[in-house]
């Protein structure tokens, strides 16, 4: 099993090691990790702990696109988790009931969005679409238009601060996408959640409880972004309803996309969407660390995303297998050939 | 009675006319001709790239990347007519055609490639910002004296307001669209693709000729929005123009256009933006409300059409299901 599980990552691991040697060639040092002041350094570090909200996202976005949805609100509810958290922490409560705060804000969005696709039968797409556009006035509503600064110790924490010597944000999400993991596959909920990407109306006459699992994998989603919006608005210290997770959907989308999982739904892997996180965050850091003028990040980021979906997309698939296929063959007369040749 | 096809339009008709009227009782200085030309003037871009959405989105795709495309063409532009000498009627040109091959390429990439249009054109997103980031990263002035003469072309409407060039412009657009997508072989394509990929295959709709065309229509229109939006800010910055792709596609559900595809009108479109350009209005005459309700009420609105479209489906299913048992038992 252990085998099989490998040998459906590996074309994101061999990915994930092609941009960490160019990191190498344009950065040599970029492998050494340092331990110091009671906290590791390096910049693989980095990467682990740069790429923490889009992993976060990740694991939601990989359950949700495996039900055949899509969850576009994810940037959005990291504002509006982000002005929660500040907003109780600036009116004086600890950063615990923060956290509790913000997470329970997350679960609510991923429930109205659970409710819109599973109960109203609204695609997913545009019933996400909904929070996306009024989730950033909800959060700005909450900060009242102004960047809420905080300076907790305890909410800071989660964000920048560390546990034995590890940076909390990769703990976070390590910890999160081991459990999501766990539950899915140590359970036959993620079979479940795969027959509803696959066929939603059969696995329902099979007796798949298909509306409460649909509010569920939303719900997941909602929550791993609170996460994520806490991160981020622990790391900068403030609430930021404007920027605060800007664009992050798409990344996570893409993450869930390099992680070779269908937008069709059905079958899913969270690991191989995590280390499409990873490959999305070593992408930008070997911009960063080239030294190449910042005006071109996103134009090489595009082309090297479209240069990573070509490769995957089944199109091209189909005629690597049809290549192969009729290379076979050739093989088998080969040694014929040579044969002859011998003897000529 | 209304044909179902037509309920949505007239919903959307409706709520205009309806938001109009209130706005109206509360401030009656909206009811003037200034505020009416306004109204076209400042949507002028948005609802020339909310027609490329409509298509796009009759045919059940989505595009992405016409917020970029938009802050493109102005950069492109500005700094083409900084550099060099070349008229401004040419430079509009070679941007049009640009953005064409851009939309066309993203198309090809779509079909031939058998990749989701969320995917593609979202690469295509960070393509065009990044195409602009590189082009310029400081918002260029354009002075121009040809640009002076567009701006000063305007027709003064009886009440004081003042119909400008870039108005026409986005009337002429929705009126040509209304023609191509209710009375040429390309419109009815486009339906038949977002009715059915399968069923428009089967039934000889030329796939490739379609969906490519769909979205270099959309990345054409988005560059004639770039030129619009350049006009009417005498400028090109990198930044403008983020997230207006969600605006387009919120004018487009609102104007009652399925997001499933198949089904819709360009006019409903026309009345989106009307919709959306009065919330902004009603905001500013008001001064109180800030303008995160903007959002908050355009996201309250999205939602209502679509449980309304949603309403309409069922009403429809439920009509049609005894003549599916009609025929069962013939």
């Amino acid at each position: 099993m252990f085998v099989s599980s490998l040998k459906r990552v590996a074309p994101q691991l061999l990915i994930l090691a092609i941009m960490i040697g160019i990191n190498v060639i344009v950065f040599p040092g970029f492998l050494s990790i340092e331990f110091q002041n009671g906290r590791l350094f390096g910049n693989l570090v980095d990467v682990l702990n740069r790429g923490a909200p889009t992993a976060l996202l990740a694991i939601g976005m990989t359950l949700v696109i495996a039900t055949r949805g899509i969850d576009l609100s994810v940037g959005a509810v990291i504002a509006i988790a982000g002005a929660v958290a500040a907003k109780v922490v600036v009116d004086g409560h600890g950063w615990h009931l923060a956290l509790l705060a913000a997470l329970s804000a997350g679960i609510i969005c991923g429930i109205w969005n659970g409710i819109l696709v599973a109960f109203l039968r609204i695609q997913p797409i545009v019933a996400t679409l909904v929070l996306m556009v009024a989730g950033r006035g909800i959060a700005q509503l909450i900060t009242e238009g102004t960047i809420l600064t905080f300076l907790d110790p305890g909410l800071i924490q989660l964000g920048a601060g560390t546990i034995a010597g590890i940076p909390t944000p990769i703990l976070i999400w390590l910890g999160l996408g081991i459990v999501v993991t766990a539950i899915v596959r140590r359970t036959a909920l993620g079979m479940l959640i795969e027959a509803i990407g696959i066929n939603e109306r059969s696995s329902r006459l099979a007796g798949i409880n298909s509306g409460v699992l649909l509010v569920l994998v939303y719900l997941v989603s909602g929550f791993c972004a609170a996460m994520a919006g806490v991160i981020v608005a622990a790391d900068i210290k403030g609430a930021d309803a404007n920027n605060a997770g800007l664009w992050l959907e798409l990344d996570a989308i893409l993450a869930v996309v390099i992680g070779g999982n269908s937008l069709l739904g059905g079958r899913f892997s969270i690991v191989a969407s995590l280390l499409g996180a990873l490959i999305i965050q070593s992408v930008n850091t070997v911009i960063l660390l080239s030294g190449m003028p910042p005006e071109f990040n996103l134009v090489i980021k595009a082309l090297i995303i479209i240069a990573i979906l070509v490769i995957q997309s089944p199109r091209v698939k189909h005629m690597l297998y049809l290549l192969r296929a009729s290379s076979e063959p050739l093989n088998r007369e080969k040694p014929a050939t040579s044969i002859e040749e011998g003897r000529a | 009675m209304i044909r179902s096809t037509n309920l949505p339009l007239f919903i959307t008709l409706m709520t205009f006319v309806l938001a109009y009227a209130l706005c109206a009782s509360q401030y009656p200085a909206m009811l003037s001709g200034r505020v009416a030309a306004n109204l076209l003037t400042d949507n002028a871009f948005l609802g020339i790239t909310a027609v490329g959405m409509t298509f796009v989105i009759l045919s059940g795709g989505i595009d992405l990347s016409v917020g970029s495309v938009i802050a493109f063409t102005g950069v492109f532009l500005a700094v083409v007519l900084r550099d060099t000498g070349i008229h401004p009627v040419t430079a509009f040109a070679l941007v049009l055609l640009i953005t064409i091959a851009f939309g066309a390429a993203m198309g090809s990439i779509i079909h031939y490639l058998e990749m989701p249009p969320f995917i593609v054109t979202l690469a295509g997103m960070f393509l065009a910002r990044g195409a602009a980031y590189v082009l310029s990263t400081d918002s260029v002035p354009i002075t121009h004296e040809f640009y002076d003469v567009l701006q000063g072309l305007y027709w003064k409407m009886p009440g004081g307001g003042r119909f400008r060039l870039i108005g026409a412009v986005m009337l002429l657009t929705f009126i040509v669209a209304m023609i191509v997508a209710h009375r040429t072989r390309f419109g009815k394509n486009v339906y038949a693709l977002g009715g059915g990929a399968g069923t428009a295959q089967l039934m000889g709709v030329p796939m490739a000729r379609t969906t490519i065309g769909i979205y270099a229509v959309s990345g054409g229109l988005a560059g004639l929005a770039g030129i619009v939006f350049s006009l009417y800010t005498s400028a090109g910055y990198s930044l403008a123009t983020v997230g207006v792709e969600l605006d387009a596609i919120a004018a487009v559900v609102i104007g009652g256009t399925l997001l499933t595809g198949g089904s819709g009108t360009i006019a409903g479109t026309f009345f989106g933006i009307l919709i959306m350009g009065l919330i902004q209005t009603y905001i500013v005459f008001d001064g109180t409300l800030s303008s995160w309700w903007t959002k908050i009420v355009i996201g309250a609105l999205l939602f209502a059409f679509i449980v309304l479209q949603k309403g309409l489906g069922w009403a429809t299913t439920a009509r049609t299901i005894p003549a599916t048992r009609f025929a069962e038992r013939s």
